[in-house]
């Protein structure tokens, strides 16, 4: 104890400080896979029971009556309260699992690693980042038990459905102020974040670690910080000023001479385009945080799998921080068709169409590392090739949505659903998958199950596709979004459709729950993991399997060389060499 | 019962990073806490660039502005602000890492400054309440209400800096300059946020 | 393993392409005038990226089929050229890509919403509301009463807010829940919305426009086929948005005006 006292990075004591309010990078970026973890739980019940209605709306699901006697008495799900479901799965999904899984959790267990530091630049701010997170999911999921039930009005809450109150209806009383107060809380915590990763990447690089050494999940995580810190920063006061619409009466966003349920509404003179603006300029750019960490991810696993250099490093670099930039230009891809000046259309849509090269390029490089590659079919590597595929078909239905001509008959339909399904939910899940898998055993020491894993990417595969692809038809034949029936004389041919993918998203789910078997049973019975499982050259693998308190026990490692030295004749007969490995002797 | 073993309270568990970290590839030692303040600065900054053109996107073509005059204590306010930044580099000035004592008396001022011109704030907020112009009055006075509690939000922000500042810069030897600096950086930026949102109140309001 | 992946991913490429090549869930046959060009924007984007997408995932397959090759001392292969070819590659071509599209693309939004109305427009004034639509027609005096929200209510059925006592151009205004229009006749709708936000979409027409409170929208097309359409709203407006329609009815010129008749008899 009395060494602990003068040593400056003596482990915290006892179980809360260790474990529960930690200010160690490693334990608040687990913290922040948990909450994850339980957040998608969540988030996919919801899509089931979503599933579930569209495809037979009468239908009554046991229990649920118990969790919302109005929203669904006798297990029916009303057409409110499917809303309000949709807008809890797409607000969970987007913010609280594809946000803070591959960027907060990820990013804090291992952009300090990656980086050789020994914790975050403020670890008490990190500590409170996730905290405040945990608030904001709080407060999100409370308005589960509130009386008229969650807010409806989706994950984008146009203005005026959520400014003008309960006179809106139900789901637009308390449910939809509490979700604008849990999306600004969630704002400050990510704000918070993002400054610790700048801090972090700029300041602490250990000796030897120039920018140009960094690995590419290092570089996604800190431009996905810098995007953060723009995004976010307009989000909140957005966020604020539809609070204050909903509670103190002004009229940032309600425009004068409304009538609602036969009331004229006491506001005047607001901008509900204001509204889309300030929240596309985030929204669009969230797309991105969501994705770019998953860009890093697979381009960081891709190399340790094929066993050969990732192709143009400089070029991947270069293309994140294209794609960064762009998104900053494209928001009104999102509003063609909201009222807008119609020529600022072509505006929006001409750097929209080009950000689809750099991710070209971007998925071409990782076409050309696998060409001629000695892949190992590890679980992490497949779940990386499912990436690329899935990222393509998301990406191709883009450049459909890109140009107003075309959006003019697609908006609002099922193509967008399946869109961004793919590009965002999908291929980030996959990002996420495969980082679990390959680095499970550096934070636990343990290995996952590789069999259980094969059965869990494959079912995974091929149940998204058959989920996500018809979504695309369905949206060629003009099936609108965001209904809870299809009682139209042309959208009821189509039902046939949705029965298909509810079965198939039913089944999808179930194969989720050998990934949480597997999971949760690695965690305590999976076989001892070694240092380097995967022989891999960055400075997460040059430490212990989990890393100690300090990261590399009180000696930061050097670094000699980038991260992409896959392919070369290393120490031992070895096909690569660590950053910090000492250059090795010349062969004999 | 586990009982909480307590962190030891000095030396500090976490010292600043940057007093024993190796350094990236040379170049000058860095400074997290600068950094960070810089960071935040940006972002704050991105915050009120998003809510001054909600301001002009919102009062173009609406009928329903009201312009009013300022409260005349805003302006008294502006020169306390500005004091207190004066006071706050003097003192910087006056403390080395040997010690810290000489700037002391001076931090003190800037701190009561500081609180001054909250105080300031709030006042203006209750002659507008006085005229009539509340929060939901007219889109002006909301635009002048949300700019103002932000701003003075993050001045308290700025505020609990220098105070935990000042409690490291009386105990810890040797004085903890980064610290100092990025505390006054962000300082100084508060008077700059002040002033850039002191003028356009007065262009549109 | 391999070889599993990339038979599975062909598999599921052949099969995808397939459901869109034969057209099995496809869009609705065109009734308007300005249909055929974004059908044949569609077309041309549907076949390159088509393209885009199978090349990708073929090639994909196909890295992945053969880098699963387990013979001793096999090394490994760059990409011939390394990456500058290909990044020049996809650049070039994409940007061809999209300058192409973009040329003729944003010439067809142009001419659908950038373009001011005929002057011989049929002006149809649309009001949207939870969860409903209603139309107006000028009436004989071809102008539209003034809009007065305090007077909207739905018990009286005065939906448009018209004061007809004071407003003598309100006194002839047609309301009626549903839009009929004559065939090849320019007809111009102003958008608005009573209360929150919601959509015209009618997918055999290729129009699909927000409407946006406190906004005017206008919005022009031409039918060319006779016949009863669904027109659905398409941005979320509350509970009953999955049920908020009304029908479009375009019909012979003739029939249009005897239509018309009939409703300003009712009214
Ligand atoms: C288990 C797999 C999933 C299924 C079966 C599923 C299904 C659905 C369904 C049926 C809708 C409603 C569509 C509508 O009515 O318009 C929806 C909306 C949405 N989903 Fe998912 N989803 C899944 C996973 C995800 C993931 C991983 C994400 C993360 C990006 C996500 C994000 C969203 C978003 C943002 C919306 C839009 C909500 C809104 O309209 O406001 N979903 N999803
Ligand atoms: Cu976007
Ligand atoms: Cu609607």
């Amino acid at each position: 104890m009395h060494e602990a006292a003068v040593h400056p990075h003596a482990p915290p004591q006892g179980f809360l400080r260790t474990h529960v309010f930690s200010v160690d990078h490693k334990v608040i970026g687990k913290q922040y896979l948990d909450l994850a973890l339980v957040a998608v739980c969540t988030g996919m019940v919801l899509s089931w029971l979503m599933r579930l209605h569209l495809a037979w709306p009468t239908a009554a699901i046991p229990g649920l009556d118990k969790l919302s006697p109005n929203g669904a008495a006798g297990g029916v799900i009303t057409p409110e309260y499917y809303l309000s479901l949709m807008t809890m799965h797409g607000t969970i999904m987007v913010f609280f699992v594809l946000t803070t899984a591959p960027f907060a959790g990820f990013g804090n267990y291992f952009l300090p690693l990656q980086v050789g530091a020994e914790d975050m630049a403020f670890p008490r701010i990190n500590m409170t980042s996730f905290w405040v997170t945990l608030v904001a999911f709080l407060v999100l999921i409370s308005s589960f038990f509130v009386a008229d039930g969650p807010a409806l009005s989706g994950w984008t809450a146009y203005a005026p459905l959520s400014a003008v109150g309960k006179d809106a209806g139900p789901g637009q009383g308390l449910g939809q102020t509490l979700w604008a107060i849990s999306i600004a809380i969630f704002c400050v915590a990510q704000l918070l974040g993002a400054l610790n990763f700048i801090a972090t990447t700029l300041d602490l690089r250990t000796k030897g670690m120039s920018l140009a050494r960094m690995p590419f999940s290092t570089w996604a995580w800190f431009i996905t910080a810098v995007i953060g810190l723009i995004a976010f920063a307009v989000l909140m006061p957005a966020c604020i000023l539809l609070i204050l619409d909903r509670v103190a009466g002004t009229s940032f966003f309600i425009p004068s001479g409304l009538v609602i349920s036969d009331r004229l509404q006491p506001h005047s003179g607001g901008s509900p385009l204001l509204w889309q603006h300030l929240f596309w300029f985030f929204g669009h750019p969230e797309v991105y945080i969501a994705i770019l960490p998953g860009f890093g991810i697979i381009s960081h696993i891709l190399p340790v799998f094929a066993r050969k250099p990732l192709l143009g490093p400089r070029a991947m670099i270069g293309c994140l921080i294209a794609i960064a930039f762009l998104s900053y230009t494209v928001w009104g891809h999102h509003m063609f068709l909201s009222g807008m000046n119609p020529f600022s259309a072509t505006l929006f849509s001409v750097p929209t169409l080009i950000i689809t090269i750099p991710a070209t390029i971007v998925t071409l490089l990782w076409i050309g590392t696998i060409y001629g590659a000695k892949l190992r079919f590890t679980t992490p590597a497949l779940f990386c090739l499912g990436f690329v595929s899935v990222f393509v078909s998301g990406g191709i239905s883009g450049f459909f949505l890109a140009q107003p001509s075309i959006d003019t008959y697609l908006h609002g339909t099922y193509f967008v659903v399946g869109h961004f399904h793919f590009v965002m939910g999908v291929a980030a899940m996959f990002g996420i998958f495969a980082g679990t898998y390959f680095w499970f055993p550096k934070m636990f020491g343990r290995m996952m199950n590789e069999t259980l894993g094969k059965w869990h990417f494959w079912l995974t595969f091929i149940g998204v596709y058959c989920v996500f692809m018809p979504m695309h038809y369905l949206g060629l034949a003009g099936n609108v979004r965001r209904y809870s029936a299809f009682t139209d004389d042309y959208l009821k041919p189509l039902i046939p459709l949705h029965r298909f993918i509810t079965i198939a998203a039913l089944f999808t789910g179930a194969a989720q729950l050998i990934f949480l078997f597997n999971l949760i049973r690695s965690r305590f019975r999976g076989p001892k993991a070694p240092d380097n499982p995967w022989e891999a050259t960055t400075l997460e693998w040059a430490t212990t399997s989990p890393p100690p308190f300090d990261n590399f026990g009180g000696k930061p490692p050097v670094v000699q060389r980038g991260p992409n030295e896959y392919g070369v004749a290393g120490a031992g007969g070895a096909d690569y060499l660590m950053q910090a490995a000492p250059e090795p002797a010349p062969a004999r | 019962m586990t009982t909480v073993a307590s962190p030891p309270r000095s030396p500090p568990p976490h010292l600043p990073p940057s007093a024993h970290r190796p350094t990236a590839t040379g170049g000058p030692e860095p400074k997290p806490a600068e950094t960070g303040v810089w960071v935040a600065i940006a972002t704050i900054s991105m915050s009120f660039a998003a809510l001054t053109s909600a301001m002009v996107v919102r009062a173009s073509g609406a009928p329903d502005w009201q312009h009013f005059r300022l409260p005349p204590i805003l302006y008294v306010n502006t020169l306390v602000l500005i004091a207190s930044s004066l006071t706050l580099a003097s003192a910087r000035r006056r403390i080395t890492p040997a010690s810290a004592l000489d700037g002391l008396p001076r931090l003190y001022v800037t701190l009561g400054l500081g609180l001054l011109f909250v105080t300031g704030q709030v006042l203006a907020w209750r002659q507008l309440a006085t005229q009539g112009l509340f929060l939901a009055t007219s889109p002006s006075s909301a635009f002048f209400y949300v700019f103002t509690a932000l701003h003075g939000l993050h001045v308290l922000g700025g505020l609990a800096g220098l105070l935990y500042v000042l409690r490291r810069l009386r105990r810890v030897v040797p004085v903890p300059m980064t610290a100092l600096g990025a505390a006054t950086l962000y300082w100084h930026f508060m008077d700059v946020l002040w002033l850039y949102l002191l003028v356009i109140l007065i262009i549109r309001v | 393993m391999g070889k599993l992946f990339a038979v599975v991913l062909t598999i599921i490429t052949v099969v995808a392409t397939a459901i869109f090549v034969m057209r099995v869930w496809w869009l609705p046959a065109d009734i308007s005038v300005h249909g055929p060009w974004i059908d044949h924007q569609l077309m041309e984007t549907m076949l390159s990226s088509g393209i885009l997408f199978v090349v990708s995932q073929l090639a994909l397959a196909l890295f992945v089929w053969k880098s699963g090759d387990r013979r001793e001392g096999r090394k490994i292969k760059i990409f011939p050229g390394g990456a500058v070819p290909m990044v020049v590659l996809a650049t070039v071509l994409v940007g061809a890509e999209i300058l192409a599209l973009t040329f003729v693309g944003s010439k067809v939004w142009a001419s659908i919403y950038q373009t001011p109305p005929d002057p011989n427009s049929l002006a149809i004034d649309v009001q949207a509301e939870q969860f409903a639509f209603y139309f107006r027609y000028p009436g004989a005096d071809g102008k539209f009463g003034g809009i007065h929200p305090e007077l909207m209510n739905e018990a009286s059925q005065n939906f448009f807010g018209l004061d007809p006592a004071h407003d003598t151009a309100a006194r002839d205004d047609i309301v009626v829940p549903t839009l009929a229009i004559p065939v090849n006749r320019p007809v111009l709708l102003t958008l608005r919305a009573k209360d929150v936000n919601h959509a015209f979409y009618v997918p055999e027409l290729r129009i699909q426009q927000d409407f946006v409170p406190g906004l005017v929208i206008p919005l022009h097309f031409t039918a060319t086929q006779p016949g009863k359409y669904e027109l659905v709203c398409t941005q979320l407006c509350g509970l009953g948005h999955y049920n908020m329609r009304a029908y479009v009815e375009v019909m012979p010129q003739e029939q249009f005006d005897q239509w018309l008749k009939q409703q300003a008899a009712q009214q």
